[in-house]
């Protein structure tokens, strides 16, 4: 058996704020820790960090690494590398747990290979084999169509987690925990990429992973022009508008609305899927969502066998007919 | 210009969710036997980031793939799109790795193929979904690599990469060579020509064995895994809509609102 102890995950904050992904991975690590019997560890790289590291032991961390620099405060694998690598070698977890987000997603497979292990992504569950002792990932594969569980005998085992796969502990304010500052000690030749721009293309209003209500379009809402409507009916539910993946293709709604396994994954109370077929790499997306609900003109689309209620039909002639008495409802008239 | 380009085939992952099943030891995906063989749709999108780079900057695409027993009609499509070379690393000893072998065999056979400038790939497989072969084959080499590229540029020895973000993109200088993984912002892959098609047909790919690239068959393939697949597993999902109706499509839209405030869900 290994030398290596305790489960470690890797944070993210973005303008000082613990990001949504990092409670839920703390909820994992803790959990997972508290099988192990071992200490659960989170790693804050970036700058202003104080905050954040008080926050992720109220969330269940025991200890907490900050690692603060000028150069860290956007992330860059030849920045972060190094100071991971030293880091996880210096304190030796047995887990590492990053989130499936565009940061751990380039960040976990570099990682694990760079330190002689082996990544698995976007699991969905973690547990440990009572027999083993490792790690277990479930991830869905083929879409989701498939799950699959794998380990490996390599430390630390490192695993990225799906957002909304794990939710958070209630925070606890009077949790106590230590604080470690680590100098980053990044040399400048250590870089080979450099960050030009940044351009943020998210859409004004309630943001989509958050939203309680989306309304989604698909491909066969067919057009730009078209696509106004879902978004004035979203506006009326205060709620987000997301797409399938064709529509962002065919430039009828920005990318970032796209929902699936390359897309946002959310869990609203309520997801209005209109014309939109169900495709398994979409669904992934919304598996979470408490109430799907679809109208789709083919009885047979894939969407029906998750949706809680359906209208099949042409969604041009029901959703104006929905939207209005939607407002009715409302009292807007 | 050199730009190597590794595709991968695998099960069409448009194909009807009931197409997957899993054997009876839990080992093994069954396909339902309509269920085609095509380039895996990533693939596709890293062949047509290439294929830009190649009508702009002109230059050279070898396409390299892995596997046992390749089907020729389906791999060669990436000759058919325009790739000028198709390499294979086709041995039992390649089959059934994890990311990690799967990264090592194919740094290995890039190094074979000497003075590159770009490498592409996928940003993650229709299959395993891991989107880890790209960095691994950027960490055997040593090389710098950006994930999830939308557009990708290449002036005096170096790539501007448009990487998507959670919220957008940001845009990324690298030296070259690099590794690049690519998303389906970057646009439709291009449908083959009957003049590719032709030509694709006439052309043989090279194939590679362990030897050939100088590594171990224990060290590629199953025998080089570092993860161990413990079983697979169906998701159950037990169907329960209730489809609203009404006399009309305008009346059912009426009737699902009705309902879906008495479920005090608008
Ligand atoms: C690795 C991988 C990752 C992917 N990631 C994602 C992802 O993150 N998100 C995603 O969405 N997709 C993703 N895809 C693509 C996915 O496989 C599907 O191609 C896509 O989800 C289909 O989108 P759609 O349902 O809008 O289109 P279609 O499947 O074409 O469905 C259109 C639907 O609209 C209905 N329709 C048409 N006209 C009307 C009308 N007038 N009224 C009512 N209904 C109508 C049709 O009956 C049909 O059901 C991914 C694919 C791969 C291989």
């Amino acid at each position: 058996m290994s030398q290596n102890q305790g489960v470690m995950i890797f944070g993210e904050v973005v303008n000082g704020q613990l990001q949504a992904i990092t409670k839920e991975l703390l909820g994992c690590g803790r959990k997972l820790a508290s099988e192990l019997q071992e200490e659960l560890s989170a790693v804050l790289l970036g700058s202003n960090l104080a905050g954040s590291a008080r926050e992720a032991i109220t969330f269940g961390a025991d200890r907490v690494y900050i690692v603060d620099a000028p150069l860290l405060k956007d992330y860059q694998a030849d920045a972060y590398m190094p100071v991971m690598e030293r880091l996880v070698k210096q304190t030796a977890p047995r887990i590492l747990l990053l989130g499936q987000t565009s940061i751990g997603q380039d960040l976990a497979p570099r990682l694990a290979f760079r330190l002689g292990t082996e990544a698995t992504t976007d699991c969905i569950e973690l547990s440990i084999d009572p027999e083993s002792g490792l790690l277990e990932r479930t991830k869905p594969v083929y879409g989701g169509n498939v799950m699959a569980v794998i380990t490996g005998e390599h430390f630390p085992e490192v695993a990225t987690v799906r957002s909304k796969a794990y939710s958070p502990l209630e925070a606890d304010v009077s949790k106590r925990g230590e604080v470690i500052n680590i100098e980053a000690e990044v040399e400048p030749p250590a870089m080979r990429t450099r960050i030009i721009e940044k351009v943020s293309q998210v859409a004004e209003g309630i943001r989509l992973e958050e939203a309680a209500t989306v309304v989604a379009g698909g491909r066969g809402i067919g057009s730009n022009q078209d696509f106004k409507q879902l978004e004035e009916l979203a506006r009326l539910l205060k709620g987000a508008i997301g797409a399938s993946r064709p529509p962002c293709d065919n430039g009828w709604i920005g990318d970032t609305a796209q929902i699936g396994l390359t897309g946002k994954i959310i869990a609203p109370d309520f997801y209005l899927a209109v014309a939109l077929s169900g495709s398994s790499q979409h669904i992934s997306g919304v598996s979470g969502a408490k109430n799907i609900v679809a109208i789709n003109k083919d009885p047979e689309a894939n969407i029906f066998r998750v949706a809680r209620f359906g209208v099949v039909g042409d969604w041009k002639k029901v959703l104006p007919a929905f939207t209005a008495r939607v407002r009715e409802l409302a009292g807007e008239n | 210009m050199k730009i190597i380009v590794c595709v991968e085939r695998g099960a069409d992952p448009e194909a009807p969710p009931a197409s997957f099943k899993v054997d009876a030891g839990g080992n093994r995906v069954v396909l339902a036997a309509d269920v085609p063989v095509v380039l895996d749709p990533y693939s596709e999108y890293a062949l047509e980031a290439a294929l830009k780079l190649k009508d702009a900057h002109g230059g050279q695409v070898i396409a390299l793939s892995l596997g046992t027993d390749l089907p020729r009609e389906v791999i060669k499509k990436a000759l058919a799109m325009g790739a000028d070379e198709l390499v294979l690393l086709e041995d039992e000893a390649f089959a059934d790795g994890d990311s990690w072998s799967t990264a090592y065999a194919l740094a290995m056979a890039i190094k074979k193929t000497g003075d590159y400038d770009l490498i592409l790939c996928g940003r993650q497989a229709a299959d395993w979904g891991e989107g880890q072969v790209g960095l691994g084959i950027a960490e055997v080499l040593s090389l710098p690599g950006v994930t999830v590229a939308r557009k990708i540029d290449v002036a005096d020895g170096k790539a501007q990469v448009e990487r998507v973000t959670g919220d957008g993109y940001e845009v990324i200088e690298t030296p070259l060579p690099a590794v690049v993984t690519v998303s389906n912002e970057i646009g439709e892959p291009r449908y083959p020509t009957i003049r590719g098609i032709m030509a694709a047909k006439r052309k043989e790919p090279v194939i590679w064995k362990p030897a050939d690239i100088g590594v171990q068959p224990s060290e590629v393939g199953a025998a080089g895994r570092r993860s161990r697949l413990v079983k697979l597993f169906q998701p159950v999902h037990k169907a329960n809509c209730q489809i609203i109706h009404g006399e009309t499509p305008e009346e059912a839209g009426a009737n699902l609102a009705e309902r879906l405030r008495l479920e005090k869900l608008i």
